[in-house]
């Protein structure tokens, strides 16, 4: 691919703004993350000690640390089922209609535009006590929501408002993979005689397998990060805990407890597990570029 | 690398386009005083540059009482921190112990030869703000205190005539009205933490945490678990939540909705959310104010409650020309007509003696039945160990820590004793912490 | 290839319908709620149908001073739109050339420099926020659009995916441009970007609207009400302590925060699908 082999200047002036943005803006504040967590300081930055490896094994040894991972667990299953299964369902549908297939896309995709922040605050509307309108209707057939005492709603909250966001994105994709589809394969099968839930069965759903796969990575991810706005406008991490993810827990302890200490050494597992996920990632689009 | 700090300097260059110009010294304000308060706040900024030409105060809304406390730290960390900042009651202790990032407000008034009499303000809103030499660190603002809101109609529905005095009565009264029909749930309360447990050991005479609460030292640590009286009230409030004789609103100041709409007949919460839940309630229910029950099985005559709200802390690093402005911004703040303003606009308690005798002279508490509540209970008898307020690191922390509990428990997954247990043994881990942090 | 089965074809539709109907629900009643007054709000469930304030709400958010904010809704979405369009324009600018240099170009550590980009991916600004904050703040930036913008560039994403783009330009292209003896600002202004103009714009509605939407950074990063954005703008509405929130202003500036987004959403939908499938991966 290489087309320019002698200049020797050209490529670093071309390379510099990047480089110098994500050296003063990423590499140093990720390194002094990385510092801090192995130091004890107060909340002003007045003094610090170094502790070695204490504030990690203050983090791995706290009961309430193994509950969020937990919950960012179920949240993100919950997520990824929900929305890439509703996700499915209506890019199948959308891809099978002759008439109003780009409209139904417009009326499906427009979600992803929302802000995390504006869908808490949306469904937080619907669930109020006072006027929500889905608290009244479940207080018809005798639900007692209140999302400030049980988990089960609590997660419930934040999940449909994620699914509600994130199953757009999805929808993209599977839209997309549909329509890769060679028609041959399907018109074959057809002529073979499969019905449409078998030809679904055996030819479209393992083609679409890397694309669900690689959505589970995004889904993921989009739990891990994107939530913590739709839960800070929304549960607040309650009630016990039920809605605690682990990227709420580092925002409260570092923002709230001000323990910079034990916030850095969770934002270092984070790191890890981040950085974990993008190596799996990497050697799926790796592959897939070789195709 | 001298490519690089060419880029440091392009990127500083571009600083200055930000930075506006005043011809009068700018004093920034940082506070959380958000819709009609935040209002007030700039009308009082306003107020106080109108009547001078030297200073220009300029009130900054930074968010929640949490999110300014987070950006404060965060500028001073890069000196960029505001001239003030309102920092509330439970962040404290954390001001308290950064000696190096705060202006103690005693010593702001020597060096600026600013008259200052600590003694002006009330003892229950003084106390909180003072050192353990005896010296104030910050300067009062807005303080409250949880009072009882009973919804009239619904206890003339259920004909229950006076509002409860004890727990054991309210109760009745709970029981009594869902059972009557005459609301669909008896008590709910917002802030649990300060009302429920903060404010009950302090009204019964219990301690919260060891060493008066904090106010002897960091080595402090948590006690309410232990408590018998304090457990037997959050037991008797999770048996009520089975039968909607109480029904927990949430952490923060949700439950005060379950009021507001009907739902509830009672709530405890600040005595600061009456013009809220008065605009409220308006042409629905007629309500009113009554003192916090207390526990006749704790103690005979209730002791003071104690205060919330927030003070505003001077931050280290400006020139001694903004100091000057300062002191006299702060001395303007507490003058017995602002806060006599403030008070009879907000529902927080006037923080000084002259304020209060103020607005008695204006028939203030003549004209608003129950405004006198808040500052009645705050300043009965002399506050004691157990009365003056919390001194504790990292409080906003153990009080999320404690609303977990208290979801626990109302919500089954734990029992209450174990509860609490767990809650002191998670905050005692956050009060070791914070004692290393400072290094004490 | 489709097959026409009357029956089948006539749920699909219904179920398709339903679903818009549903997705659609939130953003309904936010619509609903912004047209009514206070008063009429606290007296019952939220209105599935419009009152009668009209857009009032929406002209007093838009023409006078938001309470506790002090600045106008109007001042808010410039606010957002300066920081999308910075991230947007910054962010493709700065990686174009990176991935330029990075495809086209052989030198040393250019695997290592590769690397240095790619290993910002997926690293949110959020695990390393507090000294990101100081970092900025060391430059004079807190409370500025730059400060805002700087931090949200600072990752790779585009630059991978241009480089994946140009990575998939035909040979024959490149083969014709090196027998034409293009220099290389040259090779890039008529051969790369002409070819990757798609690309491009896909990438724009993508980090137009990631820039829109973000969060917790201008929550720290913009210090008055000057430059903060309709985002944040929203926790102002809600969190209101002591008081009821103002819902028929909340929703009116939640429907006024996603128009634009939602906008370019729709206006760009090729371009969007395209953005998201085509790079994102």
């Amino acid at each position: 691919m290489t087309v320019f082999e002698r200049h020797r200047l050209t490529p670093w002036l071309l390379l510099a703004p990047q480089l110098v943005i994500v050296v003063l803006f990423f590499f140093w504040p990720a390194f002094a993350s990385l510092r801090q967590a192995f130091y004890v300081q107060d909340a002003f930055g007045l003094g610090e000690r170094f502790v070695g490896l204490a504030n990690f094994e203050r983090v791995l040894a706290t009961a309430e640390y193994w509950r969020a991972a937990g919950v960012t667990l179920i949240f993100s299953i919950a997520v990824a089922a929900g929305a890439m299964g509703l996700a499915l369902l209506f890019a199948v549908l959308a891809d099978r209609v002759l008439r109003g297939s780009k409209l139904y896309r417009v009326l499906l995709t427009w979600p992803y535009a929302v802000a995390p922040a504006v869908a808490g605050l949306l469904w937080l509307f619907m669930f109020d006590p006072v006027l929500g309108v889905l608290s009244h209707g479940l207080a018809l057939i005798g639900v007692h929501w209140n999302v400030h005492l049980d988990p089960t709603q609590a997660l419930l909250l934040v999940v449909i408002a994620s699914v509600w966001q994130q199953m757009s994105y999805n929808f993209v994709f599977f839209l997309a993979g549909l329509q890769m589809i060679p028609a041959s394969l399907l018109e074959a099968a057809a002529i073979d005689g499969a019905g449409p839930f078998k030809r679904f069965a055996t030819i479209t759903l393992p083609l679409l397998s890397p694309t669900a796969f690689f959505l589970l990575v995004m889904n993921t991810v989009y739990v891990l990060f994107e939530t913590f706005a739709t839960i800070d406008n929304t549960t607040l991490s309650g009630p016990g805990g039920a809605t605690r993810t682990l990227v709420y827990k580092l925002y409260e302890d570092g923002f709230v407890a001000r323990d910079l200490g034990s916030s850095s050494a969770q934002s270092v597992l984070l790191m890890a597990l981040v950085g974990l996920l993008t190596v799996v990632q990497f050697r799926y689009i790796e592959r897939q570029v070789q195709y | 690398m001298r490519f690089n700090r060419l880029l440091s300097a392009l990127i500083l260059a571009t600083a200055p386009l930000a930075t506006p110009v005043y011809a009068a010294t700018t004093i920034t304000w940082w506070h959380a005083m958000e819709g009609v308060l935040g209002d007030k706040v700039n009308e009082i900024a306003d107020a106080f540059n109108a009547s001078q030409d030297q200073y220009v105060v300029k009130p900054v809304y930074k968010g929640s009482y949490s999110d300014n406390l987070t950006a404060t730290i965060a500028a001073f960390r890069a000196n960029k921190a505001p001239a003030i900042t309102q920092v509330f009651e439970v962040g404290t202790a954390t001001m308290m112990s950064a000696k190096g990032a705060i202006y103690p407000v005693h010593e702001l008034m020597q060096d600026t030869d600013t008259p200052f009499d600590p003694n002006a303000f009330l003892p229950a809103v003084k106390s909180y703000y003072t050192s353990a030499d005896g010296h104030m660190l910050s300067m009062p603002f807005n303080s409250s205190t949880p009072v009882l809101y009973y919804n009239k109609d619904a206890f003339k529905k259920a004909g229950i005539d006076a509002p409860p005095k004890t727990w054991s009565e309210l109760g009745d009264d709970a029981r009594t009205l869902v059972e009557r029909g005459a609301s669909e749930c008896g008590l709910t309360t917002a802030w649990p933490s300060w009302t429920q447990l903060e404010n009950f050991s302090a009204i019964n005479d219990l301690p919260f945490a060891t060493k008066a609460n904090g106010f002897n030292g960091t080595d402090t640590r948590l006690v309410f678990n232990q408590q018998p009286e304090t457990v037997a009230h959050i037991q008797q409030l999770a048996d009520w939540q089975k039968t909607h004789a109480f029904e927990y609103g949430g952490r923060g100041d949700d439950g005060t909705k379950r009021f507001q709409s009907g739902r509830c007949a009672m709530l405890t919460t600040s005595s600061a959310s009456q013009a809220g839940i008065k605009d409220a309630s308006a042409g629905n229910f007629e309500f009113a104010i009554a003192p916090m029950p207390f526990d006749q099985d704790a103690i005979s005559q209730p002791k003071n409650s104690i205060i919330g709200g927030a003070s505003l802390w001077v931050m280290k690093g400006q020139r001694d020309e903004v100091y000057k402005g300062v002191a006299r911004f702060l001395n303007f703040v507490a003058s017995p007509e602002v806060q006599a303003d403030w008070a009879s606009f907000t529902g927080y308690v006037p923080i000084t003696t002259a304020a209060f005798e103020r607005l008695k002279q204006q028939g203030f508490y003549d004209k608003t039945p129950g405004a006198d509540v808040a500052i009645n209970q705050l300043t009965r008898g002399t506050p004691n160990d157990n009365g003056r307020g919390l001194r504790l690191g990292n409080m906003p922390q153990i009080r999320n820590i404690i609303a977990d509990a208290l979801e626990n428990a109302f919500n089954g997954r734990d029992s209450v004793p174990e509860a609490l247990d767990n809650a002191a043994k998670r905050g005692n881990a956050q009060l070791t912490q914070f004692q290393q942090s400072v290094g004490q | 290839m489709r097959y026409s089965r009357p029956g089948l074809d006539r749920l699909t539709h219904v179920i398709l319908v339903l679903g818009v109907l549903v997705f659609g629900l939130p953003v309904w009643l936010a619509l609903t709620a912004s047209t009514h007054s206070a008063g009429a709000l606290q007296s019952g469930v939220a209105p599935l149908w419009f009152g009668d304030e009209g857009l009032a709400n929406y002209w007093q958010l838009l023409s006078e001073p938001i309470s506790g904010l002090g600045v106008s809704a109007l001042r808010l979405l410039l606010n957002s739109l300066i920081m999308a369009l910075g991230i947007a324009v910054g962010k493709i600018a700065i990686s174009l050339l990176a991935a330029y240099a990075i495809v086209f170009f052989r030198f040393p550590c250019r695997t290592l420099c590769f690397w240095l980009i790619f290993v910002t991916l997926m690293l949110p600004i959020e695990v390393r926020i507090v000294p990101t904050y100081s970092v900025v703040a060391r430059f004079g930036l807190i409370d500025t659009y730059a400060g805002m913008i700087l931090p949200l560039i600072a990752s790779a994403t585009a630059t991978f995916l241009l480089r994946q783009s140009f990575m998939s330009l035909p040979q024959e292209l490149i083969e014709a441009a090196r027998l034409d003896g293009a220099g290389p600002m040259r090779f890039l202004k008529d051969f790369v970007i002409p070819l990757s103009r798609t690309n491009l714009a896909a990438l724009f509605v993508i980090m137009f609207l990631y820039g829109w939407n973000q969060y917790l950074w201008p929550l720290l990063a913009a210090n008055s009400p000057e430059h903060a954005t309709a985002v944040i703008s929203l926790k102002n509405f809600v969190q209101a302590t002591d008081t009821l929130p103002p819902w028929q202003l909340a929703t009116a500036m939640a429907v006024l925060t996603i128009l634009p987004p939602v906008a370019v959403i729709i206006a760009f939908q090729r371009f969007f699908v395209r953005g998201l499938t085509d790079l994102d991966k």
